[in-house]
This record gives structure tokens, C-alpha cells and sequence, in this order.
């Protein structure tokens, strides 16, 4: 059996053949999982291993591995339409449907099922890298501004510089009335308010 | 007022933010992660090398994994599918493990030091049978060879990559191959075995090429029975099917010449029926009979002697070869507490090499296995180190009369788990130590606050992580204001209970259930389920809680029952009973008695009920209750879903006035031919419903259809409920049912053509969510139905309720035959399911998410307002308001949703949540191979500051306020006073 895996990899690298009949009762699927370097490296600890990525063949009937070159393999498979899956942490893989033939052995029929697109080769790449964690986001004095604090502090800063401002702008007369009103309804000054502040 | 508002539409949109997520340096903060093996099966020590030394397992749950001889941690672990069950393990070369698995069809090489798969072969061949692994010494073309004999074939593999160099087959239908001996130095190999389990079979082959050199075989007159002990390279010891005779049988030189011994000949007294100890040493082998087991030694030409007889439980372990044509073995005896390791040369059995004595928890029952590995110590004399499996899993290694460190592998095979709450703190008893002086804990938040500022140092940062990490307030053992600490109680397939603080995961006590332990009454007893049994909070305060172990006395249903009750906080095992009826259902019914123990209903496979505790004040509070208990039964295999009520007490021959008789009040048949049931799913017991009224927009309310008795039914083609890929979609289709357990009333069917299960289901409040395989699209998908009360439905009048002209006040009953509507929605969801939970917060205000256990073994958060069947590709302002999201085809997968971040639930089995007292936050334990626990908000904490919030901030600016305030004071009296100059 083992020279005819060899002779099916050997096969699998010249062409695209990715299905194959095997000895006995069912058929082989070839394929390899390709991992691109760069992606998934961004800082955190941890680009999955090549050897903790399983391979799992219609929700967890067979599991196997990668060889070191990342290819893998299914023995015995019956005729009929199966699904495949990558289990890698740290990268989101499609699923994959796939086609095993009876009729014509050796034809490939692969798509990928998240958007339907058709592999002539049963390499299987991830469509996107998955960062677990939130970043950090580095000290800005934005963030300080947001903060519920900062906003307290904001509101402040405009009642003391603003709000002068408005009292500027006002009449002069309409201001002298108000103040005396102010003065007549006793509205306590922050100055009274504050310990020995009564004194006037 | 611009000001305010703003302020609150950014409260408001921050509330709102979806990210749930948890920063890198959060790890380890709220959550923790426990990795194991399980039962170990075979284990092979590497230790030739300098370097780390490792040992390789196999166990019982599929597992090849290294483990650091030196502490015992894992190296490298994989997890091989549930049917590519692990046959033998080797090491070849000093850096292959070899596996064979799958009934010997599957050779794998995996690296030693990293665990990367280096080749791997499949091996078949023309029939059944035993798979046997022998790693040699044998070179073929400067190839290293693996002798493999599988599926009636034997295979030569070369070690390098896999490739098969020659092969043989065995094809004599009824041909029982039992051992393949390739003698050391030796260019052939002998195969032998039982033909037609009376003639024995010799085949001598020529190591280099399979060619078959000698066949002989031998007829006897009686019949083989069970394994073969190998004595010599050239000498076998067999039992004949009486167990009462033993063959000895050598084939020097390809010559079969055999011996008979009757057992009784070596023992005085009868035996009874034996059976041989698998071991291989050279000379002895061990035969176990009911009450003891004997070693006994091959004396030249088939003679037996009897060497020792132990009535003790003996383990021993294979042959290990320490010298050149010197072998060792190691015996493990139990004699009270300890037990003993003896370790013994295989040509001498009165000398022994190592004699220790080690004190052994009772807790962890009798050693099933022994593993011995030797080293050479300083003073060349021979060192041994022997790894043990005891009877609850766990993987110990014993050096120098010392278990060195010890695994508690059975927490690798939960099968159910409950919690506990924990003692109340004690006024005037501090137990935490030290308490931090205000210094210490200013200093910490100023640390903390450098931290956020980004303003740290490296060191800066260590120390705060250490400080975060180690925080004594999560690991202490009383009960806190948050809920956040309890213990998790788990019930092992060992038969073991493990308690497991919340806080850290440490076990803070395990139990070996005397009532789930092999006795004469009960030969091969199973834990089932845990309850819990008593929950003190008002009346019996002083009391301690208690949880109820359900077992039962064989895997068939009809079994007679276990029942036994264990102390939540001390683990002691106060109460046990062996059942006189079998244990079909457990039902934990709404009652509790005076001392708070809950009452519990046990309904045999007879359908009577029994009640639990056996007290007349227990039958007092059921019989007012009598009346109102309904429960049903699901019968997988004939598809048959019954209801039942109680009728009368027992009528049997004996006055048992706990028992009462059922009756039948419905039943639903489901077609046998064209629907198979796969799931069932029911609410949780334990969930709160804040409201039963949802707004939706336009001020208009839907009253949830909100009943304890429903029950999901998922069914599939009979023709459908094998694997993917083994149907088309013409011939499959899943059909979903809605059910009122009380009045067996359908509330609503559903189809989905051609589709296809495993179904996982979770239902909630009043909507269940199920995934299930989509045929015609080829993807998976999850559905949601929402069931909805149209009879309170015209309660939307303001003044009717204000007249009280309303029915709201009317109670809740299954048999008031409600008006429901259903709504129902499907998307696609990506991957497969091993398991589905959802979200449970004490009062239920909290909105819910779904917890999804991945095929890739991670926990995944999903916001149920994903699964909403009001969801429309173009919703209103007004929907748009409620935060009704626009329609899409698949539902998303956020990366930073992954409760188990960058971690993997091995083996994932089950997920379980429990509420915690602070409303926003559920507490999520999820178990397989691994055990992972945290704590998630599905709203993020809304009532309480999180574990970042900076009190150094919050002084600061208070004290920066307070300095302001004087400042303008003062600011404020000298203009005044400059005013009054003036």
C-alpha cells in the first residue's frame, strides 16, 4: 500500500490529481494545506504549529494529520460527497466539499463552501488569519478625553471658559437686570457657599 | 444640556459596542485551562539519551502524548479520531513514535521531540484480526524495519518513511494469529497461532524478504482459549478453554513439542477458572484466578512450578531487559495504605532488585498498571522508576520510594458536573492572610494606572501581571459577593468525584465512591448523573450542601440502581444505597423539605416512580403535590415519545409507600420508516425569565410562549442518520417538532428537506436553536424557531389593563391549549458542532448569547440577536432602533468572540453554564480532554467596574478637583477683596 501512497504523492505533485482509487473497498483523497508565511505572525505568541493542524473528514468521522510538507491524506473513502475541515488556531479556514467519483476515479471535484469557489487542486489555504485578542490601544490623550473622567473635566473646563463668555455677549442692561434679580432672590455665590465665605 | 446629552449618547453607544473580548494580557485573569491524556493504555520510557527525558503513552481516549518524565507535564499531545482507537505504540530509531491504530490499519511516525507527523501508511489486508506492533533491530537495504502484523497480514515497513517492503498474508479463514516473535540477532520471525482454535500453527518466515521458510502445526485434543504467554523466544503457555489445563509448547527449531499441566496439579486447592496475565518474561508467566494470582516458572522441557501465589490484587509489568540477557519486572502489591513496588530479575524470583514501600492515597483505588524503566545510578548499580495507572485514571511515577509527581488523568473523562456553593465567611474570621496596608495596595494602582498610560517599564508589567495572576481573592474558600467562586463538581467514568475551586481549577478534594466500586452486589457499576441533593440558604444554614450520585449496576437500563450522597465541602460519602429497582429517568422535582433537601423522583424501567428521600415528611409535601407531577420518556429505537402522571401507590407484593404507579396520558408514534428521533432538547430547570413580554418597535408587545414542559424533537430519515456524504438530498430530510410534555400537544412541526443531522439543539426562554447539516447547499446551518402566546396577545390596550380587564393574572397552563405563533429563520454557520449552550444570568435580564463548541475544539461567543427570526435584509428605522440586525446568509464568526481565545478544549464534550449572582456575568465551564473555565459577560459587566477600572484615576482627579476648588476659592476672596479696595 505504501509504494502506492508514494506513487499517488509523487502523482499529486506533477499533476492535480488529487483523488485516486485505492486498494479495497474505497478511494483516497490527496491534499495539502498550505500555510503562507507572514500571515498570522502579527505579535502574538502564536502561530499554530504545522503539527497540532488537524485535518477532520465530515464533522470528525476521521481525523489526521499534516505531514511535514503539509499534505495529507484519507484512505478508504466511499463514493460520494464529503466535507473536509481545518482545524488550525490562529487561521480560519472553509470547509471543503468534496466529490469522490465512482464512475470516473481521478476526477477532481472540490469547492470550498464559504464562497463556492472551485478548487482544481485540493489545496486547502486560509481564507483569513484570526486574531484572538484585542489590542491594546496605545496611550492617546483621546482616549483620556473619552473617558467618563475626562469628560467630567471637559464639561468643566467649558462651563468656567464658556459660559463668561455668554455672560460677555449679553446686553449690558439685560445683565444689570439680572443681577439684581440674582441679588433680590439671594442666590448664594460659590463664595458663600464655601466655609467662611458667609462673611460679606 | 448639548453637553448631557452627548455624554449619554456616548454611554450609549459604547454599551452597544459588540466586542466582548478580552486583551492578550488578560489570559489566566478570569479563566483557567487544564490539559490531560486520560487512561493511560501502553507507555514507553525514552531515556537512553541526554537530553529531556520523556515517556510516550497511549491511552484510552485516542491520545498519543510525551510526557516530561521530570514533572510530568505534556510535551506533545494528539488527539486521533473516536474510531482510530491507538493499537501499540513503539519507539523506533530513538526519535519515531510509531502508532498503529484503527484496528491495525493506520502505521504513523510522529518526530519525538516536537510531535510533527513524519510519514504515514495504510496498512490493509484480506481479514480481521489481531494488531500487533514489534519494533527489531532488523535492517533491509540500511533500512530499519517495523515488524507489523495486521488484518491477517504481516508487513514489513521500513522506519524511515513507511514504505512497505515486503508483505505476507495469512488468508486460513479461521487462523487466530496471537504473537509474532522475531528472536533478537535472528533473521526469521515465527508467527503463531491457533487454527480452528484446536491446532496450533507454527510459521517460521525469512525476516528479509517474507518468504516462508517452515510451516508446522500440531493438533490438540482440547480447545484454545483466550491469549498466549510468551515464556521464550521460543516457548509459548496457553489455556485450553476449561481454564483448568495449561500448554506449554515449544517449537525449537521449527519442532512443536508441547506439554499438558492441569492446573489443579500445581495448586492444591481448586482454582476455579484461570486466565493468563498478559506479560512477556522470559521463564515466568502469571495466571489470575478468582481469588489469587500465581506466578509460575517454565522449568526446562515444559515443567511448571509454581513460584508464588498472591491473594493480594498484583499487578505486573512487561519485561524489561537492563543488561545484556538480564531481564526485570515489577510487581505492585496493595497492603493497606501502601503498596509495594517490587522490582525482580525474571531468571531468579527470590532475589529482588528494589523492594520499596509507598504510601498510597486511598482515594485513588487499586494500581491497574505498572511501567518500568531503568537508570544507571552513580554508583553503576540499577536504578528503576516505575509509572503507575491506578483505578481512577491517574498516571503516577514512584522513584526512590517517592511518587515524584502524580496526573490526574480521570478528570480527562467527566460525565457530569454540578456546582456547589461555598461557606459563608465567618464574621471576625479573616482568611486571607495578609491583607494588603493601604500602601501596598495605592502602590498597586499606580502600577496599574502606568499600565493603562502605557508608561510602564518591562519590569513594570511583569510585576503587574504577577500582582493580577496571584490575586488570593479568587482561589480562597468561601463564598464572595459576586458568585464568582463555587465548586465544580464532576463525576469521572472512574467512579470518581472531583471538586474543583472556580477560582484557579485546583481539586480541592476528590472522592473514590465506595458505591460505584466493583462489589459482589454490583459487578460493574456506572456513574450516571449528579443532582443536587441539598442546597442550604434559608432554613438549615449550618448545614452543608450535598450532591446525589445516580449510578447504576451494568450498562443495560434495566440494572439495579446506586444511589449515594456526598458532603459538597469535605467530599465524605455520608449516605449510600444499593437499589432494589433500576434507575430509568431521574426527575428533580420543585419541593424541598425542611432541611432543604430537594425531592427527587426515580422512574425505574418498569415506568413506577420512586421517591427519594424516604421520609414521611417527604411523602407529606408530594402528596399535596401529588397531582400536578408529569413526566414523559423518549424511546430513541421505536421512536415512541410518552407522557405520564401518577396514579396510585404500588401495588406489588410488598408495601413500599414511596413506590407509586404510573399511567400513560399520551403517546406520539413517529413513523419508523421515515423518521428516526436524534435529539431532544428541553429548558434548563434552573433558568429565569425576567419578562414574558418582548417590545417590539411601534410600541406593540409579543408575549413569549414560555412553558417548562417543552420539549424539542429533532428526527431524521432513517436512511440520513449515518455520515455526511452517505445519502443525496432526495432521500433525507429532518423534521423538527415542538412539544407540550404535559398534553403530548405537537405546538409545531417543521421540515427541512434535504438535510441531515447530528442535530445540536439548545432551547431557552422560548426559541431553540439547532445546527444540522444542509445537503443541497452542502453546508451546515443553524435554525431558530421563536414561539410566541397569540392568546395575550390583545393585552397591548392600555386601558383594558388599567380597568384590569386583561387575562395576565391568569395562570399558566399546558392544558389551557394557548394560541401560539411560530417564527423561524435559517442561516448558514461554518463549522461543525460538537456541543451548543447558551448564556445563563441569575434574574435573566441580561440578553443572551449562544455558546458554540467548534469541530476545531474552541468555544465560540454568538450574540442570539444573530438568530432572530424577525431579522430582514432591510429592517425599519424602527427595527433598526430595537437592534434588529440586517439579514445575512451565514451567521458571522468574530475572531475575538472565541471565549477559549488562542486555547483548545480538547475532545470537547459538553459546555455548562451557571449563573453567577451579579447579574451581567455567567459562569462557563467547558469539559472534553481538557477542562477550561471563565467568566463571560454577554452585555460586558454593565453592574460592576471591570478588573481595569483605575481607582489611582479616579483619586487623582478627585483630589485635582478638590485642589481646583480651593484654588479658585482663594483666586475667588482675593479679587473680591481687590473689588472692595476699588
Amino acid at each position: 500500500m505504501a509504494p502506492i501512497a508514494r506513487l499517488l504523492l509523487l502523482a499529486l505533485l506533477s499533476t492535480a490529481l488529487t483523488i485516486s482509487s485505492g486498494s479495497g473497498d474505497g478511494y483516497t483523497i490527496n491534499g495539502r494545506v498550505k500555510i503562507p508565511q507572514g500571515l498570522g505572525t502579527k505579535g502574538f505568541a502564536l502561530p499554530g504549529k504545522t503539527s497540532n493542524v488537524k485535518v477532520i473528514l465530515n464533522g470528525g468521522q476521521i481525523v489526521t494529520y499534516l505531514r511535514p510538507d503539509g499534505y495529507f491524506s484519507f484512505q478508504n473513502i466511499p463514493a460520494g460527497t464529503h466535507l473536509i475541515e481545518v482545524a488550525a488556531i490562529g487561521y480560519f479556514f472553509s470547509p471543503v466539499r468534496v466529490d469522490v467519483s465512482a464512475r470516473n476515479p481521478g476526477k477532481v471535484q472540490a469547492a470550498l463552501t464559504e464562497n463556492r469557489r472551485g478548487l482544481s487542486e485540493l489545496v486547502l489555504e486560509p481564507l483569513r488569519d484570526e486574531q484572538y485578542y484585542e489590542i491594546r490601544e496605545p496611550f492617546s490623550i483621546m482616549s483620556v478625553v473619552k473617558s467618563p473622567m475626562g469628560l467630567m473635566v471637559g464639561f468643566m473646563l467649558v462651563v468656567v471658559f464658556l459660559m463668561p463668555k455668554l455672560v460677555e455677549n449679553m446686553d449690558p442692561e439685560e445683565m444689570r437686570r439680572a443681577q439684581e434679580e440674582m441679588r433680590n432672590q439671594g442666590v448664594p455665590s460659590l463664595a458663600s457657599l464655601l466655609p467662611g465665605g458667609g462673611r460679606n | 444640556m448639548a453637553i448631557m446629552s452627548f455624554i449619554f449618547v456616548f454611554f450609549f453607544l459604547s454599551s452597544l459596542q459588540p466586542i466582548l473580548s478580552l486583551y492578550e494580557d488578560q489570559v489566566g485573569l478570569m479563566d483557567w485551562h487544564q490539559q490531560y491524556i486520560g487512561k493511560v493504555k501502553q507507555a514507553v520510557f525514552h531515556t537512553h539519551k541526554t537530553g529531556r527525558k520523556r515517556v510516550v503513552a497511549s491511552t484510552e481516549q485516542n491520545i498519543i502524548a510525551t510526557l516530561d518524565l521530570r514533572r510530568g507535564e505534556i510535551f506533545w499531545r494528539h488527539v486521533l479520531g473516536p474510531n482510530d482507537v491507538v493499537d501499540g505504540i513503539d519507539i523506533a530509531l530513538g526519535k519515531y513514535v510509531i502508532t498503529l491504530s484503527s484496528g491495525g490499519s493506520i502505521l504513523r511516525a510522529w518526530n519525538l521531540p516536537d510531535g510533527q507527523m513524519v510519514w504515514e501508511s495504510s496498512l490493509h489486508g484480506p481479514k480481521h484480526s489481531k494488531s500487533l506492533l514489534i519494533t527489531t533491530n532488523l535492517i533491509i537495504e540500511k533500512d530499519n524495519v517495523l515488524i507489523v502484523f495486521s488484518n491477517g497480514r504481516l508487513n514489513a515497513v521500513s522506519c524511515i518513511d513507511g514504505e512497505v517492503l515486503w508483505k505476507r498474508d495469512f488468508e486460513e479463514e479461521s487462523l487466530e494469529v496471537q504473537q509474532v516473535i522475531q528472536p533478537a540477532g535472528s533473521g526469521f520471525i515465527y508467527v503463531v497461532g491457533f487454527a480452528a482454535s484446536s491446532q496450533f500453527e507454527m510459521y517460521k518466515i525469512n525476516a528479509k524478504n517474507g518468504e516462508l521458510l517452515k510451516h508446522e502445526s500440531t493438533v490438540f485434543s482440547g480447545r484454545f482459549s483466550g491469549e498466549v504467554s510468551l515464556v521464550s523466544s521460543e516457548t509459548v503457555v496457553a489455556l485450553d478453554s476449561t481454564g483448568s489445563i495449561l500448554l506449554t509448547i515449544s517449537f525449537h527449531n521449527g519442532k512443536i513439542s508441547s506439554q499438558q499441566t492441569p492446573v489443579s496439579n500445581l495448586l492444591e486447592d481448586s482454582p476455579g477458572l484461570a486466565v493468563i496475565i498478559h506479560s512477556s518474561i522470559t521463564g515466568i508467566f502469571a495466571i489470575k484466578t478468582d481469588a489469587a494470582t500465581i506466578f509460575i516458572r517454565v522449568i526446562g522441557e515444559g515443567k511448571l512450578e509454581v513460584v508464588e501465589k498472591t491473594n493480594h490484587e498484583t499487578v505486573v509489568s512487561d519485561a524489561l531487559s537492563i543488561s545484556e540477557g538480564q531481564q526485570a519486572f515489577a510487581l505492585v502489591q496493595h497492603a493497606g495504605s501502601n503498596i509495594h513496588l517490587t522490582v525482580k530479575p525474571a531468571h531468579n524470583w527470590d532475589s529482588n532488585l528494589l523492594k520499596e514501600r509507598i504510601k498510597m492515597d486511598q482515594q485513588r483505588g487499586f494500581v491497574h498498571k505498572v511501567f518500568i524503566n531503568n537508570y544507571i545510578r552513580t554508583d553503576r548499580s540499577h536504578g528503576f522508576r516505575a509509572l503507575i495507572v491506578m483505578e481512577d485514571h491517574s498516571l503516577l511515577l514512584l522513584q526512590q520510594g517517592a511518587i515524584v509527581w502524580s496526573r490526574e488523568d480521570g478528570l480527562a473523562s467527566i460525565i457530569d458536573v454540578t456546582t456547589s456553593e461555598l461557606p459563608v465567611e465567618k464574621a471576625g474570621v479573616s482568611v486571607a492572610k495578609v491583607e494588603l496596608n493601604l500602601f501596598e495596595w495605592l502602590k498597586g494602582h499606580v502600577l496599574k494606572l502606568k499600565g493603562t498610560l502605557m508608561l510602564a517599564t518591562p519590569e513594570d508589567i511583569a510585576a503587574i501581571q504577577y500582582m493580577r495572576l496571584k490575586s488570593s481573592e479568587k482561589s480562597k474558600m468561601t463564598r464572595d459577593h459576586n458568585g464568582f467562586r463555587k465548586l465544580l463538581i464532576a463525576l469521572t467514568r472512574a467512579g470518581k468525584l472531583f471538586a474543583l475551586h472556580t477560582g484557579d481549577g485546583r481539586i480541592v478534594w476528590s472522592n473514590l465512591l465506595q458505591s460505584l466500586h466493583k462489589s459482589e452486589s454490583c459487578r460493574q457499576p456506572i456513574g450516571l448523573n449528579l443532582y443536587q441533593w441539598q442546597v442550604p440558604h434559608h432554613h438549615a444554614l449550618d448545614e452543608n450542601p450535598s450532591v446525589l450520585v445516580v449510578g447504576r449496576c451494568g450498562p443495560s437500563s434495566d440494572a439495579l440502581g446506586v444511589l449515594s450522597l456526598v458532603d459538597s465541602y469535605t467530599g465524605k460519602e455520608f449516605s449510600s444505597l444499593c437499589l432494589v429497582h433500576s434507575v430509568a429517568q431521574v426527575i428533580p422535582l420543585p419541593y424541598t423539605d425542611s432541611t432543604e433537601q430537594r425531592l427527587h423522583l426515580l422512574i425505574d424501567a418498569d415506568k413506577h416512580a420512586h421517591l427519594y428521600p424516604k421520609t414521611p415528611e417527604a411523602i407529606d409535601i408530594f402528596q399535596s403535590e401529588f397531582s400536578n407531577v408529569y413526566w414523559y420518556s423518549v424511546d430513541d429505537d421505536n421512536g415512541i415519545i410518552k407522557g405520564y402522571a401518577l396514579k396510585t401507590k404500588c401495588s406489588g407484593i410488598v408495601a413500599d409507600e414511596f413506590c407509586f404507579d404510573s399511567r400513560e396520558l399520551w403517546s406520539i408514534v413517529l413513523p419508523s420508516e421515515s423518521e428516526k428521533i436524534i435529539t431532544t432538547a428541553t429548558r434548563k430547570l434552573n433558568e429565569a425569565v425576567h419578562t414574558q413580554a418582548k417590545l417590539i418597535a411601534d410600541q406593540e408587545v409579543m408575549y413569549k410562549y414560555i412553558s417548562s414542559n417543552l420539549l424539542f424533537v429533532a428526527t431524521v430519515a432513517p436512511k440520513a442518520s449515518g455520515e455526511i456524504g452517505s445519502v443525496t438530498p432526495e432521500e433525507s430530510w429532518l423534521v423538527v417538532y415542538l412539544i407540550d410534555t404535559v398534553t403530548g400537544r405537537v405546538l409545531h412541526r417543521m421540515t427541512h428537506h434535504g438535510s441531515q443531522g447530528p442535530v445540536q439543539a439548545v432551547l431557552s426562554e422560548n426559541w431553540v436553536v439547532y445546527h444540522y447539516f444542509n445537503l443541497r447547499a452542502h453546508r451546515y446551518e443553524m435554525s431558530v424557531i421563536e414561539i410566541y402566546d397569540q392568546s395575550r396577545a390583545d393585552n397591548k390596550d392600555v386601558w383594558k389593563l388599567v380597568v384590569g380587564n386583561h387575562n395576565l393574572t391568569s395562570p399558566v397552563s399546558s392544558y389551557s391549549r394557548a394560541e401560539v405563533i411560530t417564527k423561524s429563520q435559517s442561516y448558514f454557520f461554518t463549522h461543525s458542532l460538537k456541543a451548543i449552550a447558551v448564556t445563563l444570568t441569575v434574574k435573566g435580564i441580561t440578553s443572551k448569547q449562544l455558546l458554540i463548541g467548534t469541530i476545531g475544539d474552541q468555544v465560540l461567543a454568538l450574540d442570539k440577536r444573530f438568530l432572530d427570526p424577525r431579522r430582514s435584509v432591510n429592517p425599519t428605522q424602527a427595527e433598526r432602533e430595537e437592534g434588529i440586525i440586517p439579514l445575512t446568509d451565514s451567521l458571522p464568526i468574530i475572531p475575538q468572540s472565541y471565549i477559549t481565545h488562542s486555547l483548545r478544549v480538547e475532545g470537547l464534550q459538553s459546555i455548562i453554564t451557571v449563573a453567577a449572582k451579579l447579574e451581567s456575568t455567567t459562569l462557563v465551564f467547558a469539559h472534553g480532554l481538557d477542562l477550561f473555565f471563565t467568566h463571560y459577560a454577554p452585555s460586558r459587566t454593565y453592574d460592576s467596574l471591570t478588573e481595569d477600572f483605575s481607582y489611582a484615576l479616579l483619586l487623582i482627579t478627585i483630589v485635582a478637583l478638590v485642589a481646583a476648588i480651593f484654588v479658585t476659592w482663594i483666586l475667588s476672596q482675593r479679587k473680591e477683596l481687590q473689588d472692595r479696595w476699588r
